[in-house]
């Protein structure tokens, strides 16, 4: 299963902790997280379900290229990581 | 008499109380929350004592919260959401700049209750333009689709912001199916079937930051704060950008003050809830610099419905002092005695004789977006 973390400044405001989940996209994992944790899903992804406008998502140390569709593939060893873009500070 | 404020800041929430410390006529603060977080609105509402904190937070988007003690603890709530764009509708464009208004919360801008007999029901404005309604105090809200798709807001477009928004709202108290909804850049709308259908009510209004042919077009109009008497609620006025405006007649018609005291620009504005003759201002030099006139800070208070104003300066910094009051960091309380405001400066003030005298709270909070009695 992959292994998601999340940036450290999104635990003041909820909890948020790493996980490891099954899903072969990006958007299979995280509406897997977001099952277990709804609370997170508004301060990830906007009201259109898309990657908020000032956060990021790494897989494997590369950051997704579809961000509306979050299609961009997913393995069983891959660490997925919800970090905040430097633009939104 | 109120003895409590609070003032969001863009560093957190204050919750200031009179008399704390046990001494009278002193204010202090009392708590804080969110600290290190933008929180741009707060409101209280009398209804049910509930407190709400709208933030902005720069990564995580809006978020709404309710404190139902005062500020002690806080529950997360819902935030307006902006339903899906229908398939195939091509995209409101800005009118100024060509590039599309997205359907997507970009701020919490206005916040009322309801009508007295409406309980748990709120009105949310927001940028970029959308009207929102919840009937659960909060938890879920839904947009209020009569204004969304009225044909004129595609004549709307952001005035500091990049789009524009809803940052007035007035519920009528005699009736809570008229509802007045301010807009910068907008005008100003009135429903009077709770939300059905909307009509545009900025007669008189002119802008002279559009050409002639536009400058007294109701719907493109930049009231930066549309207030009512409470008691008097057909009392209103605007601070516009390009003047003071005031309606005596339920907003149908407005007429512009003639040469206000110190300047026609600001942002804030009150009213005295008994008297809507009486109002107050934060003036300021126009547009182009946005800092008080000659370095003083003052209020400007009319109480002969704006043929003359009292220039307030007692207790405020009268010289280098380039604080600005925001358009919702000035407030009256309910008896119409005390005001407060604050500023971009992280300058809180408060009077308690309608402006005569003022006392420093503190030069040292973040600045200042929102101030509202408790």
């Amino acid at each position: 299963m992959a292994r998601v973390s999340f940036t450290q400044n999104i635990q003041r405001h909820i909890e948020c902790p790493p996980c490891a989940v099954g899903g072969d996209t990006v958007r299979a994992v995280l509406d897997a997280v977001f099952a277990r944790n709804p609370k997170a899903r508004p301060y990830i992804l906007d009201e259109r379900g898309e990657v908020r406008k000032h956060m990021v998502i790494f897989v494997d140390g590369r950051p997704i290229r579809d961000r509306a569709g979050m299609s961009d593939a997913v393995t069983e060893s891959s660490e997925v990581c919800v970090m905040q873009a430097l633009s939104g500070g | 008499m109120s003895d409590m404020i609070c003032v969001a800041t863009r560093k957190g929430l204050f919750l200031i109380e009179r008399g704390a410390g046990g001494a009278e006529g002193r204010w202090r603060i009392v708590r804080t929350a969110f600290l290190g977080d933008n929180v741009v609105l707060a409101m209280h509402d009398p209804r049910d004592g509930a407190l709400y904190a709208a933030l902005s937070l720069g990564h995580f988007g809006g978020k709404m919260h309710r404190s139902m003690d005062r500020g002690a603890t806080w529950e997360e709530i819902g935030v307006p959401e902006y339903p899906e764009p229908p398939g195939g509708q091509s995209p409101d464009l800005c009118p100024m700049r060509g590039t599309a208004i997205p359907w997507q919360l970009e701020l919490i801008w206005a916040l009322s209750p309801g009508g007295r007999d409406q309980p748990g029901l709120l009105w949310c404005g927001t940028i970029p333009g959308g009207l929102f309604r919840s009937d659960d105090r909060g938890a879920t809200w839904s947009i209020n689709e009569p204004l969304w798709n009225e044909p004129a807001r595609k004549q709307w477009f952001g005035g500091g912001y990049d789009h524009p928004g809803i940052h007035s709202i007035i519920v009528d108290p005699r009736n809570p199916r008229r509802i007045i909804a301010g807009v910068s850049c907008g005008g100003v709308w009135e429903t009077l079937n709770g939300g059905g259908s909307w009509a545009c009510r900025a007669d008189g209004m002119s802008a002279a930051y559009m050409p002639p042919e536009q400058a007294n077009n109701p719907a493109i109009q930049d009231p930066h704060i549309v207030v009512a008497s409470k008691n008097h609620p057909d009392s209103l006025w605007a601070q516009h950008h390009n003047g003071i405006f005031r309606s005596t007649d339920g907003c149908k018609s407005w007429y512009e003050i003639k040469e206000p005291a110190v300047s026609g620009f600001g942002f804030a504005c009150a009213v005295h809830p008994d008297n809507g003759d009486t109002a107050w201002f934060v003036p300021a030099i126009k547009d182009e610099k946005r800092i008080p006139v000659d370095g003083k800070l003052v209020v400007t208070r009319t109480r002969d419905g704006g043929r003359s104003f009292d220039v307030l300066g007692e207790g405020l910094p009268q010289e280098h002092a380039y604080d600005i009051a925001y358009r919702h960091a000035l407030d009256i309380d309910r008896a119409g005695q005390r005001l407060s405001f604050g500023t971009t400066t992280g300058s809180l003030f408060v009077s308690e004789n309608q402006g005569d005298a003022w006392r420093c709270v503190s030069q040292h909070l973040p600045p200042v977006h929102c101030v509202r009695f408790i």
